[in-house]
């Protein structure tokens, strides 16, 4: 925290209150499991205020290594505590160019929070809170009173940004701030990725993601939406007929998993990945005013533990189901959703079976009536460090539902990588990149999940500003 | 925004539009398709292309006025202007050495027939088109088919008012038991196509299918289009649209091809009440 303020003044030293963590409200569990408005209503100034007069701001402020992208967290707390609002977005803007995203969906309790010294005492500073309270801040205010980046002076060079999701809006940022020209393509109708098509409304609403994207194109990035780079235009097009010196590649892990189990392709049975992109990108909540639908489910099972699951239990019960289960095959403790996802699910009303893992799905007339699934049991821990499922041998037993849905996982979509057949891929059809994002081709980077598999928002973003980073280090070296 | 720049009505419900997009007339193959949104809240549907041209920059494609959405197109005109349109997408049909093959085109079916038979005779098979509706009145591009270099037309409506009164297996079992066709490819309805696959089955004549499931984005990131060929799931959209007829499961395409059928007949209520256009 700064001490001397604009008058020159000494600031009397920060001494942190000791209140315990301020809670922020959320819309009761019954009312707002009934619709699409979001969960958490964010911090009011005052909550934010008492909330960053806890931090101790440290000397050594550990939260910040716990960070992916290393944000100065001490320092933007530091001006909430002095009630310097565009201050702290501007420090929060220089390593994140979404905070009132990432404010949202970060899994803060294992990054920055778990690094935070008042987590041992089991109540770190909210510091994701703190950053969504800024970042609202930020897009409350007019266009031009917003803290946008300051772009240098055009390079000259023109760069290409294949994707939409958190990864390439970074890239494109990150890339338009040191003075290139970029164009971003991307295959669906709108730009955003998984905020767009995957994280519900009531987690993130549509209009913040629409707002946060609006500050690119303010920076003058490009959006062109409808072209599948790999179908539409080739990588090695981008290159060469279109002109740009440079290509980044963010294209996701979009491709949905399924079991392989009988009766997968019954009526009925959903990838989380067709289920949230009806309800999110197409609209289906609001059938029959938007044109699409979606099959509204009475008792929906959901299959996974991971945050795509919960998303879908939690959007099955906003359209109606009467009972919304989740089917895991560990526990409870391994499973890989947020914490508080899971909190949220539960208070709504989402019932959990664990160590319960289908084996097939069964209909009648085309239908889905139901699956049978074996128990399960906790052996050994496995390659991911959490004790492997194993089966209970003659434990089968079956459980109605009238809907299904996958959330067990994606994998690389091979569209572009298809049509790219120099570029290295792993032997599960991922970007191979080195630590800047450089593939084995000149100029083109990669980063976000084609390169890591499923991971995170901030992972993806990190990605793609260490990317545009070294791209404009290549760029310089070029001429 | 992409431009309408071309709109002919073939039959009382049939109609072939033409959009401006250069981007994709510069990459569509026969066989491939585009996906459109004719506006914010739209649905995205999927449209096999019936022509093309990279120098003018055009796509086209033909659609039966059977929904919502494609009473909406329907009343669009030259000049105006769709949401989104985006491809070309899935994998090219297969057209080379294919030697003497039998093009199936049932209903609008005859449309994707119709850059896949011309594109085959390009590269040098004799090809026989067979083309079918219920009556004469439904038969569309019969003149278009006719004038292709290198190919044969046969027709047959269900009520003998143009051509054979038969359905399309009726020729195809013919030419396939006389040994005339070393291939086959039918495109249509579903019933039809596994009709036309069992048929060629029978008389060893491999058969290849173009099919038709439910879409969402069309780029294999929802699996909305899963279908079933010889025992494995396949998505539709990225795999397909062209699979192996005789290893399809057509009854679960067809049951998952009717997976919204109330739905729609909502959405079409709801429109008619909105729009003085009967259905
Ligand atoms: C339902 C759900 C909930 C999640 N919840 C959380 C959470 O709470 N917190 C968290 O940190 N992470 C969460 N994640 C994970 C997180 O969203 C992803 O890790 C992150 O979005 C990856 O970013 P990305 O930019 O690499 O890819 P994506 O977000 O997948 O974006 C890729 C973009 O590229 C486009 N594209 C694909 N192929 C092409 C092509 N050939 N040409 C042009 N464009 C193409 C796609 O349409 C898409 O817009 C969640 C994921 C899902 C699915
Ligand atoms: S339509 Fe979504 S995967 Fe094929």
């Amino acid at each position: 925290m700064s001490s001397v303020d604009s008058t020159g003044a000494e600031k009397p030293r920060h001494k942190a209150s000791r209140a315990p963590r301020t809670p922020m409200s959320e819309r009761p569990a019954k009312e707002r499991a009934r619709d699409f408005g979001e969960v958490g209503m964010g911090y009011t100034q005052e909550e934010a205020i008492a909330e960053a007069n806890r931090c101790l701001q440290c000397r050594n402020a550990t939260c910040i290594e716990g960070c992916p992208v290393n944000i100065d967290i001490k320092s933007f707390i530091g001006h909430i505590i002095d009630g310097e609002w565009s201050q702290g977005v501007a420090v929060l803007k220089e390593r994140n160019a979404l905070p009132a995203v990432c404010g949202r969906v970060c899994p803060q309790e294992e990054q920055c929070e778990i690094a935070c010294v008042l987590s041992k005492k089991g109540e770190p500073v909210a510091i994701g809170r703190l950053e969504r309270y800024l970042g609202d801040y930020d897009l409350a205010c007019e266009i031009d009173h917003r803290c946008v980046p300051e772009v240098a002076d055009p390079s000259g060079r023109r760069c290409a940004v294949v994707g939409s999701g958190p990864a390439g809006l970074a890239c494109a940022g990150e890339l338009a701030r040191l003075g290139h020209a970029v164009t971003i393509f991307e295959s669906l109708h709108a730009p955003g990725g998984v905020l767009t098509y995957g994280i519900p409304e009531f987690r993130l609403p549509m209009q913040i993601v629409e707002t946060e994207i609006e500050m690119l194109t303010q920076m003058g990035v490009e959006i062109i939406t409808d072209t599948v780079v790999g179908a539409t235009v080739t990588l090695e097009e981008l290159r060469t007929t279109e002109g740009f010196d440079a290509v980044f590649i963010g294209n996701g892990a979009g491709l949905p998993v399924f079991m392989g189990i009988p009766g997968e392709n019954l009526n009925g049975v959903y990838s989380a990945n067709e289920f949230l992109t009806r309800v999110n990108l197409m609209g289906a909540y609001d059938f029959p005013k938007a044109d699409t639908p979606v099959w509204r489910g009475r008792k929906v099972a959901v299959v996974g533990g991971g945050n795509v699951a919960m998303d879908a239990a939690r959007t099955a019960l906003r359209l109606g189901a009467e009972e919304v289960f989740l089917a895991y095959r560990r526990t409870q403790d391994e499973m890989p959703a947020r914490r508080e996802e899971v909190h949220h699910a539960q208070q709504e009303g989402v019932e959990f079976k664990m160590l319960c893992s289908p084996v097939e799905i069964v209909g009648s007339d085309g239908f889905v009536t139901g699956f049978t699934a074996t128990r399960m049991e906790l052996g050994e821990p496995d390659a991911s460090g959490r004790r492997a499922p194993v089966c209970v041998m003659d434990s089968e037993f079956t459980i109605e539902c009238d809907t299904v849905i996958m959330a067990v996982g994606t994998r690389a979509n091979p569209l572009l990588s298809n049509a790219a057949p120099d570029l290295e891929l792993t032997s599960r059809g991922y970007i191979v990149a080195d630590e800047t994002g450089a593939t084995n081709l000149e100029g083109i980077y990669a980063g976000g999940d084609i390169v890591t598999g499923a991971a995170t928002v901030i992972l993806a973003m990190g990605a793609g500003k260490r990317a545009a980073q070294a791209m404009d280090g290549w760029l310089k070296d070029l001429s | 925004m992409f431009r309408i720049v071309h709109k002919r009505q073939l039959s009382d419900a049939v109609f072939e539009m033409g959009v401006e997009a250069p981007r994709i007339a510069e990459k569509a193959r026969a066989g491939q398709f585009l996906m459109l949104r004719i506006a914010e809240g739209g649905e995205r549907i999927p449209l096999t292309f019936s022509d093309w041209s990279a120098q003018d920059g055009w796509v086209r494609f033909i659609f039966m006025r059977v929904g919502k959405t494609t009473h909406e197109l329907a009343h669009l005109e030259v000049g105006d202007s769709l949401l989104d349109v985006v491809g070309p997408l899935g994998v090219p049909t297969h057209v080379d050495g294919l030697g003497r093959v039998a093009v199936i085109g049932g209903g609008v079916g005859a449309a994707v027939a119709y850059p896949v038979a011309r594109a085959m005779a390009a590269a040098g098979s004799e090809v026989t088109v067979i083309l079918g509706a219920r009556n004469a009145d439904l038969l569309i591009l019969e003149d278009e088919f006719r004038a292709l270099d290198g190919v044969d037309v046969v027709v047959a409506t269900d009520d003998g008012s143009a051509g054979e009164k038969a359905l399309v297996t009726a020729p195809l079992g013919r030419m396939a038991g006389e040994g005339t066709i070393d291939n086959a490819m039918a495109i249509g309805p579903a019933i039809m196509m596994k009709f036309c696959a069992q048929t060629a089955r029978e008389h060893g004549v491999p058969c290849v299918v173009s099919l038709n499931p439910i879409m969402v984005d069309g780029t294999g990131m929802c699996g909305a289009c899963r279908v079933t060929v010889d025992g494995e799931t396949k998505f539709g959209c990225v795999d397909g649209p062209d699979f192996d007829g005789w290893k399809v499961d057509f009854e679960e395409l067809m049951s998952r091809q009717r997976i919204y059928v109330d739905d729609e007949r909502l959405a079409d209520a709801e429109y008619s009440r909105e729009c003085s256009c009967h259905l």
